[in-house]
């Protein structure tokens, strides 16, 4: 049975705006969500930046002296809110996950579109909404993990605005994460296996996994604790007999996956990025997906390392140190890999390439001092230090931020049709690793010798070393500059790219940049080697489809 | 060639291993350890730093190496080697990782045993509680078992009540309350620990000890102070705005320097 449709030659009606209009419309279009995405979420990044700047410049002294210490507890809660729920979970995953995927898997969008612009549009709403809490009444305070029953007793308006803020923004990561699944179980073009997809596509399934499963606990627990704060019921709060314990294994029954929902997309890009820039095919692919899972397995199961010196029974102390540390041996497998990767090809010295390598080198730090905090006696002492703010910013900064800037450096050709001024890409990447290791590498000294996390006022004896960190935190903020120049720059006069300036083969790059609204002009390529690079015929097969 | 490369990576890697250790035992980032558990800690620390050295060291040199080895040369153009795995070499570092997180894991828990930390610390098996159905979490002892029961005439129990944004101690011999915690040298403390209002976490950095202070759920914590002296108790619980201004002292005396202390201050004959 066939089933004909009657060809419709009259021009489609506009639906939708063109031009620059389009980036504030509801657009159904797959790049452009995923460019709303990137912008939206970089906008953010500024704002969390600046609050990171105010802390830097509290602690500059060891006197609560430049902000009230109220206000220092709502700076601190809501830069780790923004750049956690508003630029990095977005961008990693919305951002390069939706324009990226369809490309990938052969499609001309997402599987449900409209859905996909609403899991957009709840992100500028929730984000401003948090952010303007901190002018009625003023911001949360009890830090993004929300402990009860601190954030119960904390002023009530700025938390109620927060937990429903997180709860929309949860809802957007949720949306965004079946669409990926079903995208890329469903709408894969025929003939493609899921074995022959790029790895991004494996990385984003094994997100959208965690996210499905584990999102909608923190959002059930964030609701028990607004009723808590709103409706004076006792499921955390202590004095009626709730307890503050189980709210933290549901929060972090979320929120430690959350930091495998910012880094696997990343472990995604540089899978990308690697093999188009060192002339080389991915190292041991299937190791790569088989890893994947791994990781997305073992991070469902070790959340309570967040509580080892909380109330847990030392025989749960233990389980969760060895899952913990086993997370080490997948996540070892793909360094090696791209190690391996980079081995024997031809390396171009280029932004993209080293904000990769940089990622490499930070996140491999972060890693060990990871692997070192899963052991329960080591965690006893530098728990809730700034040894462990150390750690996790070598691996949300140094590694997915890193692989952020990377992407853009890498994608920018394809989004604009314009190439980026590449030896401001470098100043970029030098200013941006030197001030990152000289703004976090002294906080692990800080926190094994004695000082806490998250506090306004510190021991005299820490002075130099956090003087020294915010002169980092200054460089990476400066870093900014060139990069921002750079875009708006080379947006209006970069060299012109061409369809395929990096001679890559993954099927986004096989057709015109920017793309055209249904991807392909024709029929979508079917890409079975998306890492056939030394192939003797590689170079010719691309010819052939240009 | 291969003899070669194979001499070349034998020679790093020995470097390796010299320099990670060298690194290890000349960097030395942890403040004075003044309590039983410190040292042992230490060691831990130490085993953890040569490990995190050597891996380090050796991913960095590996992709600075390949980007200066690799690197495209000017008018260069073509691909690199079509090398798409290598299923020996994926097994190898597939077995190294999880051989040395085994190893770390092994060593952990037992250096979590000798602090004490697997040791039963539920206090209802003693009469005196009753039959209140109490749990008392947390905490890491200091020595083997028989010494550190806590109802062991021994230790020296204390009871530590954290609000904000002060620590409270309380002595039941003697019914002394203090803002200082004041301990005798080389006796084991028993700390029961609990919160009036939010979640607080008691902290001495030379003690290298940290437990959660938490409301409804008292936990403990044993240790045994080496060293007499004075030393910071830290929280390390964002508890609210005076969060980093919470912290008290804890004064390692002499035994008997502690007793003096003891008479001058008990509110009852001992």
């Amino acid at each position: 049975m066939t089933i004909s449709l009657k060809p419709n030659n009259s021009p489609p009606e506009k639906l939708q705006p063109s031009g620059w209009l389009k980036y504030l419309s509801f657009s159904l279009d797959h790049k452009v969500i995923g460019l709303q995405y990137l912008v939206c979420g970089f906008l953010f990044y500024l704002i969390g930046g600046s609050l990171a700047g105010a802390i830097r410049v509290e602690l500059v002294s060891p006197l609560s002296d430049f902000m009230p210490r109220e206000v220092y507890n709502q700076v601190l809660t809501l830069h780790g809110t923004i750049m956690i729920f508003l630029w990095i979970v977005p961008v990693v995953n919305g951002a390069f996950g939706n324009y990226l995927i369809p490309f990938y898997v052969g499609a001309r969008d997402m599987a449900f579109p409209r859905l996909n612009a609403v899991a957009f549009w709840l992100i500028p709403p929730s984000g401003l909404m948090l952010i303007t809490s901190y002018f009625i009444n003023g911001a949360a305070q009890s830090g993004w993990t929300a402990y009860p029953p601190l954030s119960i007793t904390t002023p009530a308006a700025g938390q109620i605005i927060w937990i429903l803020s997180v709860l929309l923004l949860g809802g957007s990561s949720i949306f965004g994460g079946i669409n990926f699944i079903a995208t890329i179980l469903k709408l894969r073009r025929p003939g493609l296996k899921l074995m022959q997809l790029p790895m991004y596509c494996w990385a984003m399934l094994g997100t959208s996994i965690l996210v499905v499963l584990s999102t909608p606990v923190l959002a059930g627990t964030l609701i028990l604790l607004s009723f808590d704060i709103v409706a004076h019921t006792g499921f955390f709060n202590p004095s009626l007999g709730g307890n503050v314990i189980v709210y933290q294994h549901l929060f972090w029954f979320y929120s430690h996956p959350a930091v495998y929902i910012m880094v696997l997309p990343a472990f995604g890009l540089v899978s990308e990025i690697l093999p188009i820039h060192s002339r080389k095919p991915l190292f041991g692919y299937t190791t790569m997906v088989f890893s994947i899972m791994g990781i997305v397995v073992l991070g469902l199961i070790v959340w309570a390392h967040h509580m080892f010196t909380s109330g847990t029974p030392p025989w749960m102390r233990l389980f969760f140190t060895i899952a913990t540390a086993f997370i080490a041996v997948p996540t070892g497998i793909k360094f090696f890999n791209w190690v391996a990767t980079l081995w024997g090809g031809k390396i171009s010295l280029n932004a993209a390439m080293l904000f990769s390598c940089g990622f490499i080198i930070n996140f491999v730090l972060g890693g060990i001092t990871g692997v070192a905090l899963a052991q329960v006696p080591f965690d006893v002492h530098v728990h809730d230090t700034y040894f462990v703010v150390a750690h996790f910013h070598y691996i949300v900064y140094g590694g997915s931020v890193f692989v952020i800037f990377s992407s853009i450096y890498h994608w920018f050709p394809k989004f604009t049709g314009r190439m980026l001024n590449e030896n401001l890409g470098r100043f970029h990447f030098i200013i941006t690793f030197i001030g990152f290791n000289l703004c976090f590498a002294p906080q692990h000294w800080l926190g094994l010798n004695g000082m806490p996390r998250r506090v306004a006022e510190y021991d005299p004896q820490f002075q130099l070393i956090n003087q020294i960190s915010s002169v980092g935190a200054l460089l990476m903020a400066l870093s900014t500059l060139p990069f921002l120049w750079n875009i708006f720059q080379s947006i209006l006069y970069g060299d012109e790219a061409g369809d395929n300036p990096w001679k890559a083969l993954t099927p986004e790059w096989l057709t015109s940049s920017p793309p055209p609204v249904e991807n392909w002009e024709g029929e979508a390529p079917l890409v079975l080697e998306p890492y056939g690079y030394g192939q003797r015929d590689s170079n010719e097969t691309q010819e052939q489809k240009k | 060639m291969p003899k070669l490369s194979a001499i070349l990576t034998l020679t790093s890697s020995l470097i390796l291993g010299v320099g990670g250790v060298w690194i290890a035992y000349n960097v030395d980032m942890l403040p004075v350890s003044a309590s039983m558990n410190a040292p042992v800690y230490d060691e831990l620390y130490r085993v953890l730093f040569i490990i995190g050295c050597i891996l380090f060291i050796g991913m960095t040199s590996l992709v600075v190496y390949s980007l200066v080895q690799f690197r495209r040369k000017p008018g260069e153009t073509g691909d690199g080697i079509n090398l798409e795995g290598n299923i020996s070499l994926e097994i190898f570092w597939t077995a190294v990782p999880a051989i040395v997180v085994l190893f770390v894991g092994l060593y952990s828990y037992d250096i979590y045993d000798r602090m004490g930390g697997m040791q039963p610390l539920m206090h209802d098996h003693n009469g005196q509680m009753g039959n209140q159905e109490e749990r008392v979490w947390g905490g890491i002892g200091s020595g083997p078992i028989e010494t550190s029961s806590s109802n062991n005439s021994s230790s020296l129990p204390i009871e530590l009540t954290a609000m904000q944004f002060a620590f409270i101690f309380h002595y039941p011999k003697g019914n002394i309350i203090s803002g200082e915690l004041h301990v005798p040298v080389g006796k084991e403390v028993s700390l029961k620990m609990e919160s009036k209002d939010v979640i607080h976490a008691f902290w001495v950095p030379q003690f290298r000890l940290k437990q959660d202070v938490i409301p409804g759920q008292p936990t403990i914590l044993n240790f045994t102070p080496t060293k007499a002296g004075n030393f910071p108790i830290v929280c390390a619980e964002l508890c609210g705005p005076y969060h980093g201004g919470m912290r008290s002292n804890v004064i390692v005396d002499e035994q008997e320097d502690f007793d003096n202390w003891l008479r001058e201050n008990s509110k009852e004959t001992i």
